[in-house]
């Protein structure tokens, strides 16, 4: 009975690589280690409903049809698309977006990943103030001070609290939670902001307020700051920024509160300006709470071959990048998209309304393991292998650091990457013919 | 009555958990509600599993009642998925990103159910 040790888990951008299953006759009978989102991702191989085959749309009910059947029927939205938005590819290898990339180029399409509603902000800010980072086993052999801003690792990264941060014990940080401070800042008090030390409430949207008070304070002009700010009292701010600068050395772990409120990415700007002000007294680092667990991969991928990490226009045979004009969103939002190819995301369930009403109208393909709200609006669906279960592969976590995913048990589906490559070879041979 | 609130959709472990079984009942039950704190349920005369209906500038949706009184006064949660983003803000700001969080919306009780997934995105269909 073979028992598989230290596999990586493909689901949040913890990346967890301590996980132990048990592989019996070709399923995965135990898993240890892993957490509520982790187990359900292995277990989810024999319980939840896998698309079995390749379908697409004929009167408006999907059709099982022959793999080739699909990849043609998609090639050839593909070819025949003015205006492709390519999208997702973030629950998948590196590998995979690799080939994803080079199918939009050739198809001049428009590539963008899950960072469009989820960190790609931090991507903008990154680009405008720089993002002062370290792994996370240096945060677990030094911090002694925890910020989570705007995010809630208790429920969207489950681990993270254990294996890297505010309770993992490390080479300097012996006494685990005992010596390190946690801090959280959120609108609301949420099962992570009930384990702090101190959980400060800010109000809804006024983020960058919080930031540029807590700035004046570390850079010794707290007679500008107001006597509340955020709705945070000025001597709570003080004694915030007291903490940040008496720190050894301390990272804020930033998430969704901080990307997707008022000010969007000039709250990510200013995460990274006050770390830099911080560094004039101390060490600090920032790190962004990356979701699915390659979506950092993505970024990594993309720039090294575009140079860009998200949301790359190739419709004038170049990469162009204009996240506002070339994210995912926006197309679908100015109905200027005409078809698009979405794989390993899922937009029918987190798009606002607007972008999923285009994407109903448009020729949609699909692929993915499961069926999902995507499933209800696509025409030609692709089932995938699993990767990091049913197939190997690169993941980048969420603090950039490459892990290999191992492949646990055999599959008949194809890899992502393979359908890419099919899709490539399909595309090349209609155009050939036209 | 109406509650006027600010809603935030966000992730919870419910709902990560069901991130590969959306066409399951657990999906609909960890993403079509929304939370506002006792008070605030009290002044809209409902209690937990009650239906409300969320109407904001960009459309409305109807989902269970949920209590969790870490909420402030007037702050609605919904968790990500389609129920929330029915409602959400679909302007990106020029930087890619739409609304997700900070959307002024008003609250209210309601007789209808909720719709499940599929019914939901199938309006998305006929539309
Ligand atoms: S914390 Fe994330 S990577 Fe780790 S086991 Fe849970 S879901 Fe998997």
């Amino acid at each position: 009975m073979p028992v598989i040790k230290d596999a990586v888990c493909s689901l949040c951008g913890s990346l967890c690589d301590d996980i132990t299953v048990t592989v019996e006759d070709n399923k995965i009978t135990k898993i240890e280690n892993a957490c509520i989102l982790g187990h359900s991702k292995f277990v989810g191989m024999f319980e939840h409903d896998r698309i079995e085959n390749p379908m697409i749309r004929k009167d408006g009910e999907l059709v099982p049809v022959p793999y080739e059947e699909a990849i043609e029927a998609a090639a050839k939205i593909l070819v025949n698309s003015r205006r492709t938005l390519s999208y997702g590819w973030c629950s998948t290898s590196c590998e995979a977006i690799a080939k994803a990339i080079q199918l939009a180029e050739e198809t001049g399409s428009l590539i963008d990943s899950t960072a469009n509603v989820c960190h790609g902000p931090s991507a903008l800010a990154a680009q405008e103030k720089g993002s002062p980072g370290a792994s996370l086993g240096v945060i677990k052999n030094r911090a002694d001070l925890i910020v989570f801003w705007g995010c809630n690792p208790v429920h969207a990264h489950p681990r993270h609290m254990s294996r890297y941060s505010s309770f993992s014990k490390g080479f300097f940080s012996t006494k685990g939670r005992k010596g390190r401070k946690m801090v959280v800042i959120d609108v609301r008090k949420t099962d992570t902001a009930k384990l702090a030390d101190k959980y400060v409430e800010i109000e809804q949207g006024s983020d960058l307020l919080l930031i540029t008070a807590l700035r004046s304070a570390v850079n010794g002009h707290e007679d500008v700051i107001p006597e509340t700010v955020a709705g945070i009292s000025k001597e709570e701010i003080l004694e915030l920024a007291e903490n940040l600068k008496n720190a050894q050395f301390s990272c804020i772990f930033f998430g969704m509160g901080v990307t997707q409120s008022r000010s969007k990415y000039k709250n990510g700007d200013g995460v990274s300006s006050l770390i830099s002000d911080l560094n004039q007294h101390t060490k600090s680092v920032m790190i962004g709470m990356r979701g699915h667990y390659n979506v950092t991969g993505f970024g990594q991928v993309a720039t090294w071959e575009t140079g860009f990490p998200m949301a790359i226009d190739f419709a004038r045979g170049f990469p162009y990048y204009n996240p506002g004009e070339t994210g995912a969103n926006d197309v679908l939002v100015r109905e200027e998209a005409d078809a698009a190819i979405i794989s390993a995301a899922d937009p029918g369930a987190h798009f606002p309304q607007k972008a999923v009403r285009h994407l109903a109208k448009i020729p949609v393909i699909q692929i993915d393991p499961y069926a999902n709200p995507t499933t209800e609006i696509a025409d030609v669906v692709i089932p995938a292998a699993v990767v990091g279960i049913e197939a190997e592969g690169t993941a980048y976590r969420m603090d950039a650091i490459p892990l290999r995913m191992k492949k646990l048990i055999d599959t008949e589906f194809k890899t992502d990457e393979q359908i890419a490559k099919d899709l490539i070879a399909k595309v090349r041979e209609l155009k050939e013919g036209a | 009555m109406k509650l006027k609130a600010n809603l935030i959709s966000g992730r919870t472990a419910d709902q990560g958990a069901h991130l590969e079984a959306k066409t399951y009942r657990g999906y609909f039950d960890a993403c079509a509600y929304c939370e506002l704190n006792s008070a605030d349920l009290d002044k809209l005369g409902v209690s937990e599993g009650d239906s409300l209906k969320v109407t904001t500038d960009f459309g409305e949706v109807v989902v269970f009642a949920k209590a969790n009184d870490g909420n402030p006064d007037g702050l609605a949660f919904i968790p990500m998925g389609p129920w929330a983003n029915t409602v959400l803000d679909p302007d990106t700001h020029g930087c890619g990103m739409p609304g997700l969080k900070g959307v002024p919306a008003e609250i209210e009780a309601t007789e209808e159910k909720p719709l499940d997934m599929k019914s939901l995105m199938k309006q998305y269909r006929e539309d």
